[in-house]
């Protein structure tokens, strides 16, 4: 089952449309990328589905219902914009927040000291919010996003602002909720993020989606065959194989890019290339997701 | 409305947990009746401990006869007016007062020189010295004598009664109400305000620490705005009920201490007896005006006064709290709240200078109805009126038309707040509001 569907999604502004007929498909247990520039419309999509604004058009379902006011308890959210009460001490607001979600009372105590346990941060329940340093309340914030134990969580720039053991502490919260069964959706422009975490991703551009599908379909649909060649003793290829370059790193040694015709295995070029020069190195160019991201979003811009 | 209710239980436990809280709660009542108090300690002590002021007098007249009085202290000038200016010139004296020679019929001319412009209150008492002296020339030249003068003073005072609808004679008095109806109307003017821009202030602090997208992935904008508009209307109740409870407690204490617990009768028995009997007539006037005046306070409605004052404290404050939160969702700094908080408060201010202008001094004329009928001003005016008696159908209209207003205004307010909390940055004047207003869902 999908976590999350959405049909044809549309939100218009008076002098703007956010989101053209968006679809989307999240399965399931999957940490989903959700890219794009600023002002794409990743937001809007977001709020959409948290219900804070209402679409004007289209369908979305979560786990296969309707997307309803009781799935409010179903969805954790961590917007990038985040902020806490800063008067309320840690565990009230953890309590509030996470009675707000619709948990009773001991339920939400009970949670919220087990993860204030987890983090390691047991003496800041009585801390004003205004006391700890920025990577504290990210932490208590962090908690309050999944403390309801949602099993659709959507992250905002999860990382912005963290320290890196800060983050590398979150990275693992969030491949343990995977784990156990959540689906994560992310929205960032950092791509690191996204090629070390999600499996599948949608980029969205202008109000409108370009791609989605699996980190390996897409990496599969951009990349244009090239090899990357170090080897010793310069050659020259012809016929199907085109040089794109070969450049001399030292005394005889080279480094070339062949891009090949589509239906090529990387095994036939490498057997030609055996005849001809002394390979060191073979690798394919697999474009990362920041050059597809960039090329996708320039070639649309140049339209 | 389980979610409404966490929230009210939040904003009320936020702000009713704070020390600042218990301060004010507790200090409020004492500090008001102890700044007065301090003050007029103050000018009494002044009053009291004053340097006499000295005055040059030049009196050409010679009718007048100048002795030092506590406040003035006369230096006589014998010479002329230019040598007298000369001689007041070279000193740090208060003032020089000069009396040319003057027909009693018509005193004209005087002229007091001085340094420094003077308080109202000193060149009075000089204008007073010279106009009781003046007053008594003329008795003397109209043959009266001051007994003849002093019996002339009369005073009359009426005993007030209303005749009410079913026949029934009330003792009234105006002062009392006027009291009540000033006391009334400040108060309710001062809590909408405080407890209003206590909602913008909240409202405004949750938009700038960004927590409000998290809360409204929770709970719709609406519940949230109620939440809070509630949550700070049980801290106000709570507030004034512990401070009618401190009154109440204080003053049964001050009177007590006093001895005027008993009942006024008692109490005037006990002292006329032990009074010699010319001290008892003259007493008897002035314990039946204290007896009228308790007739009075008996007959005042203060269970109905309080009744409509916790009514329209509520309907004025949730009608202009909804406003007050939208503001607060439309700005990003108190600071650049001030454009909106403008027109807001003006029906308020105008209710409460209309209180003091017309409705205590013709509380049942065209222009008091209407300033209690019309939702804005309602609060205010009504219960600055209330005390004077109003018809029940004016109040019942009043009632009515506030509970629609407030309901307008929460709508209203509403529709900008889901909008505004979630925009941050923009620049917002009527027109963004109004198109906030406008968005659908």
């Amino acid at each position: 089952m999908d976590a999350l569907t959405a049909k044809g999604v549309i939100k218009r502004y008076t002098q703007h449309v956010a989101l053209d007929d968006v679809s989307l498909t999240i399965p399931e247990q999957s940490i989903y990328g959700l890219l794009g520039p600023n002002g794409a419309g990743k937001t809007t999509f977001i709020r959409i589905v948290n219900q804070i604004i209402n679409a004007d058009a289209g369908e979305i379902n979560i786990f296969g219902e309707k997307l309803s006011e009781k799935h409010i308890g179903v969805i954790g959210y961590l917007p990038e914009e985040r902020g806490l009460y800063k008067k309320l001490k840690v565990g009230e607001q953890l309590l509030y927040l996470a009675q707000l979600k619709g948990l009773s009372r001991n339920e939400a105590l009970a949670r919220s000291k087990k993860w204030i346990e987890k983090f390691d941060i047991k003496d800041w329940w009585n801390k004003k919010v205004e006391d700890l340093s920025k990577g504290m309340a990210q932490k208590v914030q962090f908690i309050s996003t999944v403390m309801h134990e949602p099993r659709l969580i959507i992250l905002d720039e999860p990382f912005s602002g963290f320290d890196p053991v800060n983050a590398q502490l979150i990275t693992e919260q969030i491949l343990d909720l995977r784990k156990n069964g959540s689906t994560i959706i992310f929205s960032t422009h950092r791509m690191e993020t996204v090629e070390d975490l999600c499996d599948h991703v949608a980029l969205i551009n202008k109000s409108k989606k370009i791609v989605e599908g699996t980190k390996k379909q897409i990496k599969d649909t951009y990349k244009n065959n090239t090899f990357s060649i170090e080897h010793k003793g310069s050659f020259s290829i012809n016929g199907q194989y085109e040089l794109v370059s070969q450049t001399k790193v030292e005394e005889n040694y080279f480094h070339s890019i062949i891009r090949t015709p589509q239906l090529d295995t990387p095994n036939q070029l490498l057997q030609q290339l055996i005849g001809l020069t002394e390979v060191h190195a073979f690798v394919e160019k697999i474009p990362t997701m920041s050059e597809i991201f960039i090329n996708l979003v320039k070639g649309k811009s140049d339209e | 409305m389980n979610k409404i209710w966490l929230i009210v239980q939040r904003e009320f436990l936020n702000r009713v947990q704070k020390k600042s809280f218990l301060i004010a709660t507790i200090l409020v009542p004492l500090i008001f009746p102890a700044i007065m108090g301090g003050m007029v300690w103050y000018m009494i002590n002044q009053y009291e401990n004053a340097k006499p002021e000295i005055v040059h007098v030049l009196d050409e007249s010679g009718k007048f006869d100048f002795k030092n009085t506590k406040k003035f202290e006369f230096i006589i000038e014998k010479e002329s007016l230019e040598k007298a200016k000369e001689n007041y010139k070279n000193t740090k004296d208060f003032a020089l007062l000069y009396v040319p020679n003057i027909d009693i019929a018509k005193p004209e001319g005087f002229t007091i020189f001085t340094k420094e412009n003077p308080s109202i209150e000193k060149i009075g008492d000089l204008e007073r010295l010279l106009a009781d002296r003046i007053q008594d020339l003329k008795l003397e030249a109209y043959n009266i004598d001051k007994e003849t003068l002093a019996s002339l003073k009369t005073k009359v005072d009426f005993k007030q009664v209303n005749i009410t609808e079913t026949g029934e004679e009330k003792s009234s008095n105006s002062g009392i109400y006027y009291g009540l109806g000033f006391v009334l109307g400040i108060l309710i003017y001062m809590f909408v305000l405080i407890y209003g821009i206590q909602i913008m202030q909240g409202v405004i602090d949750e938009k700038t620490s960004k927590i409000v997208e998290v809360i409204v992935s929770s709970v719709k904008p609406f519940q949230l705005m109620m939440g809070k508009i509630i949550g700070i209307a049980s801290v106000g109740l709570l507030q004034f009920l512990i401070w009618i409870l401190i009154i109440t407690f204080v003053s049964s204490s001050v009177l007590s201490y006093f001895g005027l617990q008993m009942p006024q009768k008692q109490l005037t028995e006990q002292i006329t007896k032990q009074m010699p009997d010319e001290v008892k007539e003259a007493q008897e006037v002035p314990n039946k005006k204290v007896n009228e005046l308790l007739v009075n306070l008996s007959e005042i409605p203060f269970g109905k006064i309080a009744a409509v004052f916790v009514f329209y404290f509520l309907g004025g404050y949730l009608l202009y709290g909804a406003l007050f939160a939208a503001v607060g969702s439309a700005v990003d700094s108190i600071q650049e709240s001030q454009q909106f908080q403008f027109p807001i408060t003006l029906p308020l201010l105008v209710a409460y200078m209309g209180l003091f202008l017309v409705i205590l001094r013709d509380p049942h004329g065209t222009m008091s109805f209407w300033l209690s009928i019309i939702p804005l001003t309602s609060p205010v005016a009504m219960v600055g009126r209330i005390a004077f008696g109003v018809p029940t159908w004016e109040l019942v209209l009043s009632m009515v038309l506030l509970v629609g207003g407030f309901i307008f205004t929460t709508w209203v307010a509403g529709r900008i707040y889901r909008v505004g909390i979630l925009m941050s940055g923009t620049k917002v004047n009527y027109k963004v509001l109004a198109k906030w207003f406008m968005i659908k869902n």
